[in-house]
């Protein structure tokens, strides 16, 4: 493992670390929107694929930025689409949660293969958005390199950590959300719209979503292909358990699962140390082990789950 | 909780044909929009709905081929989906299949390789069967003991072994039961030796893929269904699911038929990914599962989460699943049309269960309804 302590590697595999997170950041933190009013989208997977497929087959279509952009864009309401056909069918409809996720994401995995396979039929490349390195900062060594010389959509990611904590902890809005999570009843009687909130939580987790998976298609790998994500959007899901429900927590879940991503790449090419593919466990293990943990349970929504119907409790 | 309908309990137990109707009629109806929609789909995409259809069902029930390969594929996909049965009348959504599927396909890969010298033909069957009916079972044991000892939730546990089950997979592949010759050819194919032939499934039709494996199925799907209706401890079960707070009054111990539930479920999963590589491919691959433990969701949730319900289920979606092979090759219109379809029945589906809900609702509260209050017992609709 001594090639490990390399720099060269050590700055390979943090940049790596940097650079993974942001596909599992937009996610999570839009699915905890969607978990702290009280829904769980277990169909991120889905959204985000069907996001990574839109946003590539724009920028194939109009090289450039503006292309980029727009296909960015397109994710986004894509995955805000999608949002809303899970809020009909689980706030409106009352569905059980957990199900009609796996049915959200069965139709993305398919619908998002059928175009893919219709409109493009082979595996191309997009130029990716660049990295812009950050003046001054991303002079610092080794830092600068790792966290101030990546692409737009990077630093997205970790802007939104902050934001998500500010809307949650520092607005009325965030209050809305949090008590329609946690005391649906209360919220009710209180004049807030539970199923608004909801509507409005679930789609932005779903816009949220769509831009991860384009995150993937146009700066990470830079092409499409079947189940691209390959289950990255359950993992998110996992994450915002993993975070109990807190933008810092995902932050740390994230790059946890980012890292031990970069490592095991690196360790296929090298070629040492233990089998990738047990490696590769760890990350889901540890998840299984934080969620033992009470304090774990504890932050979770009470309403998580639950839909709401007036006049019960 | 899924297909929880309090509907108003009856003196005598006799065949209701209006609910009937509903529980046999939504799913169609959610199927008539899915195909709808895909219909809407494809004309976008340039592709004439009709003729596609029509290339399906050709080519699922149109050969003797079609129709054995639907069979074979709706195994699997029963196996699967009595364990969903188990588990979403206890109110425990396991979504853990595919990882279940694959135990159970290494289960019996190891046995029934590690005992072909020792045991004569018969037991090394059997033996292959219970052991990866074990393995299953141990994979769905863990979300339950996980659930009723520590409180995590399934859906979130049965996702990560999942991702679990894959990589033991992938390693065990790449590892201890890489097929030799593939490494004295170089090849290095992720993939087992070829098993025994002493524990392949005779066929039913001779030169097809139609195993006895579908036989085992529906023999237990009967058995499933005596299970849970017949029995106590199935009784427990079903009654967990539709009411945990009356149950545990009752003096159920709800966590300890939950964690049963989940492991019977794995176990019968197990059993699909056994049948495959027994019956099936006849050695152990990369992507046994065949995204078989999200389908078989989708054809539990279909048969109305009733073990018999399943079965039709079963062979309808084993059926459009060849089809849409069938459809790709002759009309170019990729497979994963069959994808769309089945998300959109499961959120179809579970979606019109709200109007059969607000339904039993209104009929519980009327007055001619004998006793309303009492939804633990014969309360499930079909």
């Amino acid at each position: 493992m001594s090639e490990l302590l390399q720099p060269v590697v050590l700055i390979g595999i943090l940049t790596g670390t940097i650079r993974f997170a942001t596909p599992y950041l937009y996610a999570s933190i839009g699915e905890m929107f969607a978990q702290r009013s009280g829904v769980v989208n277990l169909g991120v997977d889905g959204i985000m694929l069907m996001g990574a497929y839109t946003g590539f087959f724009i920028a194939l279509q109009m090289p450039g930025d503006g292309g980029l952009w727009l296909g960015l864009l397109a994710a986004a309401i894509v995955g805000l689409l999608m949002g809303l056909l899970m809020s009909v069918i689980s706030v409106t409809l009352k569905a059980e949660q957990g199900i009609s996720g796996i049915g959200l994401f069965i139709f993305g995995l398919g619908l998002s293969s059928l175009l893919f396979r219709v409109t493009i039929g082979t595996v191309k490349t997009v130029e990716g958005f660049k990295p812009i390195p950050i003046p001054g900062l991303s002079q610092i060594p080794v830092l600068g390199e790792v966290f101030f010389t990546n692409s737009v959509v990077v630093y997205g990611a970790f802007l939104i950590v902050p934001i998500a904590w500010f809307v949650l902890e520092r607005t009325t809005w965030g209050l809305k959300i949090k008590s329609v999570g946690q005391n649906p009843a209360a919220a009710d009687s209180l004049g807030v719209s539970v199923n608004r909130v909801r509507y409005v939580c679930v789609c932005l987790g779903g816009a949220l979503a769509g831009i991860a998976g384009a995150s993937m298609s146009l700066s990470l790998v830079n092409l499409f292909q079947d189940n691209l994500t390959a289950g990255l959007g359950f993992i998110a899901v996992a994450l915002v358990y993993f975070g109990g429900w807190r933008p810092m927590g995902i932050l740390i879940g994230a790059l946890l699962f980012s890292f031990i991503n970069a490592l095991q790449l690196f360790m296929q090419v090298t070629k040492v140390g233990i089998s990738p593919d047990l490696a590769n466990m760890l990350p889901y293990i540890i998840t299984i082990v934080v969620l033992m943990f009470p304090i774990n349970r504890a932050r979770q929504p009470a309403a998580l789950n639950k839909p709401f119907e007036r006049g019960e409790n | 909780m899924p297909a929880s309908s309090p509907a108003a309990s009856r003196p005598h137990r006799r065949v209701n044909w209006n609910n009937l109707t509903y529980s046999v009629g939504l799913p169609l109806l959610a199927l008539g929009f899915a195909l709808a929609v895909c219909a809407v789909i494809l004309l976008l995409l340039g592709v004439n709905p009709f003729e596609a259809y029509a290339a399906m069902i050709a080519g699922a029930f149109g050969t003797i081929s079609g129709i054995t390969q639907s069979i074979a594929k709706a195994t699997p996909l029963l196996l699967v989906g009595l364990g969903i049965c188990i588990a979403f009348r206890a109110s425990v959504i396991n979504i853990g299949a595919e990882g279940q599927i694959i135990l159970g396909a290494l289960g019996a890969t190891w046995f029934s390789l590690a005992f072909r010298p020792i045991l004569p033909d018969a037991l090394l069957v059997i033996g292959t069967l219970l052991a990866g009916f074990l393995a299953g079972a141990f994979w769905g044991f863990i979300p339950g003991v996980l659930k009723a000892r520590f409180g995590v939730n399934e859906i979130l546990s049965t996702v990560m072994l999942n991702v679990v089950a894959t990589q033991i997979l992938l390693a065990m592949l790449k590892g201890p039961l890489m097929d030799a010759t593939g490494v004295t050819a170089g090849t290095f194919l992720p993939q087992s030796e070829e098993l025994p032939e002493a524990v392949w499934l005779a066929k039913i039709v001779p030169q097809t893929l139609l195993h006895t494996g579908a036989i085992l199925a529906v023999v237990l799907a009967f058995v499933v269904y005596i299970f849970l209706w017949r029995t106590t401890i199935g009784y427990r079960i079903r009654a967990v699911g539709l009411n945990p707070e009356a149950s545990r009054y009752a003096g159920i111990r709800v966590p300890v038929y939950q964690a049963l539930a989940l492991t019977l479920a794995g176990g019968l999963a197990g059993l699909a990914g056994v049948v495959e590589v027994i019956g099936v491919q006849h050695r152990l691959l990369e992507g046994i599962t065949s995204g078989y433990g999200f389908s078989g969701i989708v054809a539990a949730l279909f048969g109305g989460l009733h073990p018999l319900g399943t079965i039709p289920a079963s062979y309808l979606f084993g059926s459009l699943l060849v089809g849409a092979d069938k459809m790709q090759r002759a009309m170019q219109v990729p497979s994963s049309l069959v994808d769309v379809l089945l998300g959109l029945v499961v959120l179809f589906v579970v979606g019109s269960q709200y109007y059969a809900r607000r339904r039993a609702a209104r009929r519980a509260t009327r007055p001619t309804a004998a006793a309303p209050a009492a939804p633990v017992e014969e309360a499930v609709s079909a």
